[in-house]
This record gives C-alpha cells, sequence and structure tokens, in this order.
C-alpha cells in the first residue's frame, strides 16, 4: 500500500501539470462539448450525464499512458524500478493517479453543472459508484495503452487518441442509446462507456437502456481485465525502451 | 535465506535475448563490506548483469541473493538492502532536490522525520543544501548525480550498486562521490562498482571481475589480476656508476632493455629478479639509483583478458 501511495503522489505531483494531459484531459472535453452544443438548441439537462461521463473518460484515461513513456524517456524508470516495489503496485499507483484526477475534475464539472445548469442527481450512492467505477476503469486502460514497449510519448499519446476517440462516438453521448438500434446499438455495447453513461444515467435520472446492475457489473469487469492485462504486458516489455 | 558471509552471490546466471546470449553462466560471491569492481568492454554484458542483480531483469536461468534475500522469492525484501546508481542520471528534473530525496525516502519506508534529517545531511555532505528548494532541472550534470547518490544511499542500504558513477563528471564531483563511497564502505556497506574506468577499479576495488562476450573472464584482486600476466612483467633499474647490459643476464631474467639510463629486465620472477639486481649491484660495487617493478598494468591485463577467450579464465574466488 506504501508503494502504491508513494506512486500515486509521484504521478501527481509529475504528470498532472504535463501538457498532453492537459489538452488530452480537459481540453478535448471541453471542445467536444462547445462544439455538439453551440447553435443548437439541445436540453442540457438531458445530454449532461453523458457529458459528465464522457469527460471522465477522457480525463482518467489521459494520465496513465503518459508516465511509463516518460519515465522511459526521460530515464528515470531504471531508478524507479529499483525501488522496493513490484510491477503489480507501479500499475496501481498510476492507474490511482488517472483515477483521482478523473474523479476530482469530473465533481468539478458536476458542481458546475448543478450551479449554474441545473443539473440533478437523483441518487447520490449511485453516481458515486459510477464515478469510481469509471475512474477506476479508464484509469486501467490508460495504463493498459501505455503498457507496449516504448519510450517516447507522443507515440502513446497518438495510439491512445486512436483508441479513445471513436469510443465516444459509439457509446451513447451524442445519440442517446434508445436511438440506436442493428449493428450500431450491438457496437455500442462493445464499448464499456456505454455502461458509464448508462450509470450516470441511471444516477441523474435520465433515460436508460440498461438495468444499473448491469453497467456495475460491466465496468468491474472491465476494470480488471484492463488492470490484469497492463500489468501482464508491463512485465513483459519492463526493460524494452530503456 | 544463504549465507550471510557473503553480501550479493550470483549463481549461474543465465539471459538470452533472442539468439544472443547476454550472459552466460556467470557466478560470483561479494563479501560483507568489500569493495567490487565488475569490469567489462561494451556489450560484454555488464549491465544486464547488473540489472539481474537488482532484480530489474528476471535471469532465464541462476538465482541472486542479495543479504540471502534471493530475489526471485524475496523481491522486495531484497531491494529494501540495496541502493542503486543507474549510469544517467536518472531523478525527476520536475522536482527539487528535497522532493527526489523525500519521494526515495518514503519508498524505503523512512518516516518524515528520518527523511528530513537524512536529506539534511545528505544535501550538507554533497554541497547541495543551498540548492535544496531549486528544481534539479536547473542543476549541472555534475550536481543531478549528486542527487542521484544522495537518492541510492538514503535509507543507509548494505548494499550499493554503481553504475559508472564517475562517468563525465568533473573533477570535484568525482572526488567528493568517491570519497562519500569510501566513507560509506567503512562504514559496512557492500560496495558493487561497475565501470569502464580502470585505474578507479584499480585504486578502489578489492577485487574485479572481468566479463566479456557474456562469460566471467577474470575475477581476483586488481595486483593478482595484473602479475598473473607474468610474461610482461618486467624491473626497470639504473645504476651509478653505469654498468654493462650484459652483467644483467642471468637469473631469472629473459631479456634486458636499455631505456635511456636505465636497463628493463623482462622476468618471470619480479621477486627472484630484484634479489639478482641487488647482488650483482653489491658484488660490482655501485650504487641503485632507482628501481621500480613494471608489471601489467590492470588495463593492460583486462585488454588481454577481453581480446582472447582463447586464454581461458583467471578466477580466483
Amino acid at each position: 500500500m506504501r508503494g502504491i501511495a508513494v506512486t500515486t503522489e509521484k504521478n501527481m505531483r509529475i504528470y498532472y501539470r504535463k501538457a498532453p494531459v492537459v489538452i488530452f484531459g480537459l481540453l478535448f472535453p471541453l471542445f467536444m462539448f462547445v462544439a455538439f452544443f453551440i447553435g443548437r438548441e439541445l436540453e442540457i439537462e438531458l445530454f449532461f450525464p453523458a457529458f459528465l461521463a464522457m469527460t471522465l473518460f477522457f480525463t482518467s484515461s489521459s494520465v496513465g499512458p503518459l508516465i511509463t513513456p516518460w519515465e522511459k524517456q526521460a530515464r528515470t524508470f531504471e531508478r524507479l524500478l529499483s525501488y522496493p516495489i513490484t510491477v503489480g503496485t507501479l500499475v496501481l499507483g498510476d492507474m490511482a493517479a488517472g483515477m483521482l484526477f478523473g474523479a476530482a475534475i469530473s465533481v468539478l464539472v458536476l458542481l458546475v453543472g448543478v450551479a449554474f445548469v441545473g443539473v440533478g442527481i437523483s441518487s447520490i450512492v449511485l453516481f458515486l459508484a459510477a464515478l469510481i467505477l469509471g475512474a477506476i476503469c479508464f484509469a486501467s486502460m490508460g495504463v493498459l495503452l501505455a503498457a507496449p514497449a516504448s519510450s517516447s510519448p507522443s507515440n502513446i499519446m497518438m495510439l491512445s487518441s486512436l483508441i479513445r476517440f471513436p469510443l465516444i462516438f459509439i457509446s451513447g453521448i451524442f445519440i442517446p442509446l434508445g436511438e440506436l438500434e442493428g449493428l450500431r446499438l450491438a457496437t455500442s455495447y462493445a464499448s464499456p462507456l456505454t455502461y458509464l453513461v448508462d450509470a450516470m444515467n441511471h444516477a441523474a435520472g435520465g433515460p436508460t437502456s440498461m438495468p444499473v446492475v448491469v453497467d456495475i457489473a460491466v465496468l468491474t469487469a472491465v476494470s480488471a481485465v484492463f488492470l490484469m492485462a497492463a500489468t501482464a504486458i508491463h512485465k513483459r516489455s519492463l526493460m524494452k525502451g530503456l | 535465506m544463504t549465507s550471510k558471509a557473503y553480501a550479493l552471490e550470483a549463481s549461474h546466471l543465465t539471459k538470452s535475448f533472442g539468439a544472443l546470449k547476454a550472459v552466460d553462466d556467470v557466478s560470483f560471491s561479494v563479501y560483507q563490506g568489500e569493495i567490487f569492481g565488475f569490469l567489462g568492454p561494451n556489450g560484454a554484458g555488464k549491465t544486464t548483469t547488473l540489472r539481474m542483480l537488482t532484480g530489474l531483469l528476471t535471469p532465464d536461468d541462476g538465482r541472486v541473493a542479495i543479504q540471502g534475500f534471493d530475489l526471485q522469492t524475496s523481491l522486495v525484501k531484497a531491494k529494501m538492502q540495496m541502493g542503486v546508481i543507474p549510469e544517467v542520471g536518472t531523478i525527476y528534473v520536475d522536482l527539487t532536490a528535497e522532493q527526489n530525496l523525500a519521494l526515495t525516502g518514503r519508498y524505503y519506508g523512512l518516516s518524515r522525520e528520518r527523511i528530513a534529517q537524512r536529506t539534511k545531511e545528505l544535501l550538507s555532505a554533497l554541497g547541495l543544501y543551498d540548492r535544496r528548494a531549486d528544481r534539479v532541472r536547473t542543476y549541472s550534470k555534475g550536481m543531478r548525480q549528486r542527487i542521484s547518490f544522495a537518492c541510492a544511499i538514503i535509507h543507509e542500504p548494505s548494499v550499493l550498486f554503481m553504475d559508472e558513477p564517475t562517468e563525465g563528471l568533473d573533477v570535484q564531483s568525482r572526488r567528493l562521490l568517491i570519497d562519500m563511497v569510501l566513507e560509506l564502505n567503512r562504514k559496512g556497506c557492500t560496495i558493487f562498482l561497475t565501470t569502464h574506468n580502470i585505474e578507479e577499479a584499480n585504486a578502489l576495488c578489492q577485487r574485479v571481475a572481468i566479463i566479456n562476450k557474456g562469460r566471467l573472464v577474470a575475477l581476483d584482486r586488481p595486483e593478482t589480476l595484473r602479475s598473473s600476466f607474468e610474461k610482461t612483467q618486467s624491473v626497470e633499474v639504473s645504476f651509478d656508476p653505469p654498468l654493462d647490459g650484459d652483467a644483467l643476464c642471468g637469473g631469472h631474467v629473459s631479456k634486458v632493455e636499455t631505456s635511456g639510463d636505465k636497463f628493463i629486465l623482462y622476468t618471470d620472477d619480479l621477486h627472484g629478479t630484484i634479489e639478482y639486481v641487488t647482488d650483482i649491484a653489491r658484488q660490482r660495487g655501485v650504487r641503485i639509483l632507482s628501481l621500480r617493478t613494471r608489471g601489467p598494468s590492470l588495463e593492460e591485463a583486462f585488454v588481454m583478458l577481453t581480446e582472447s577467450t582463447s586464454r581461458g579464465c583467471v578466477i580466483n574466488d
């Protein structure tokens, strides 16, 4: 636990202010929100849970991909590995940094929504559960994206954008799941972001497509798979790129 | 747990990368409190061996124990015993010197008070206390390496691994680091030093191991290693008044060369040749003005060992 806490603190101190995290984690969801709403007469309350999910998705998955490639490029990774910690500890520390970043920004966005847009949350417990699980899930995805052997942060950030961007278009953010059918609906079920959007809608009392138990179960299972895969791949490619 | 007489035990370490066997059945032990040098040309397998010794790489075969803790079964306990200074100045440039040390201290479980105390001690000793709150990105290479060194010893490790620690440093930083390494060693810390600097290894190390093409080709005291290359040993001597060189042929001397007003006597027995030279001087009633032995330097031994694998091993563990 000590190793996880110290790794998390290290990541928060060093990586939260890095340009790729600010651009891909904060500015991109903001731009997406503005691009979708400007000039259109949409009910913001209706779309807010989905936008909150998108914010959580972008912010929590933006820290993880940067850490390992950055450490390899800056040649700090070898010393980090010599500390009395395991690869699992490092992965959890990286995940926790992404999770805290995503959760903090999303809570901030929610507070702004509540204060200025009149957004309401019907179940705080459900909102917190969705927030934490979503943050863990997509922070784990971020760490998994960093697992390929690379000492070039820009390459990994490009790869991460390549994977993250399509997901926001198939996960019921811009088009509610209820309006999808056939192959488009089937594709949306393959995206873990879909379940976060649905869970946020449950929490906000909006239109839903699945029982909340399914959302929670899928997010938990996907988080576990991402974390296990990240640990296994990190172990295998630990020294590559050094 | 294994023997506590050894700080470090490596047995039958083997590591391949694809078809390349980077390290091939390497075994050695380092005694408690010893300064042990690990030498080899580029690509010989030094870094791969060091990474296996510090738990960064898992060997394909063989095992490593640090203070009796097996790296494969007790990785974290073994790592708690060691400090590592990687080759390049690997500290966080976005953090200050104090923050780097605090981060490292917390990884080793030191209390806040202990971290503060050690930070003050180390930064003062390394001449960086006044710069403690500056970000490391504003430091010179020598200053960064000093911080890297401080990070490696903040928890007072019992075994310190150093990979080319003085490479590219200015004289002042180099001397400071060497003095601190010697001080640590006096307090009982075992030092494992990887270096290209043969003279540094010769001056610091009690024993050295030489690796070439993934295999250990020598392990001994530097002096023993040098003298094991007997054919290039010689005695340089000058007399007053000068002698005829022919008078020096005999005994264990295989060849006599003149060099200015001195003679160089090649021999396979330094001790016998010195006795022979002093006997001649006494018999002829001449004074010996100067006399010194000229063995192969450790560098020459290193070159000879690594140039040809046909010489076999010189291992005296």
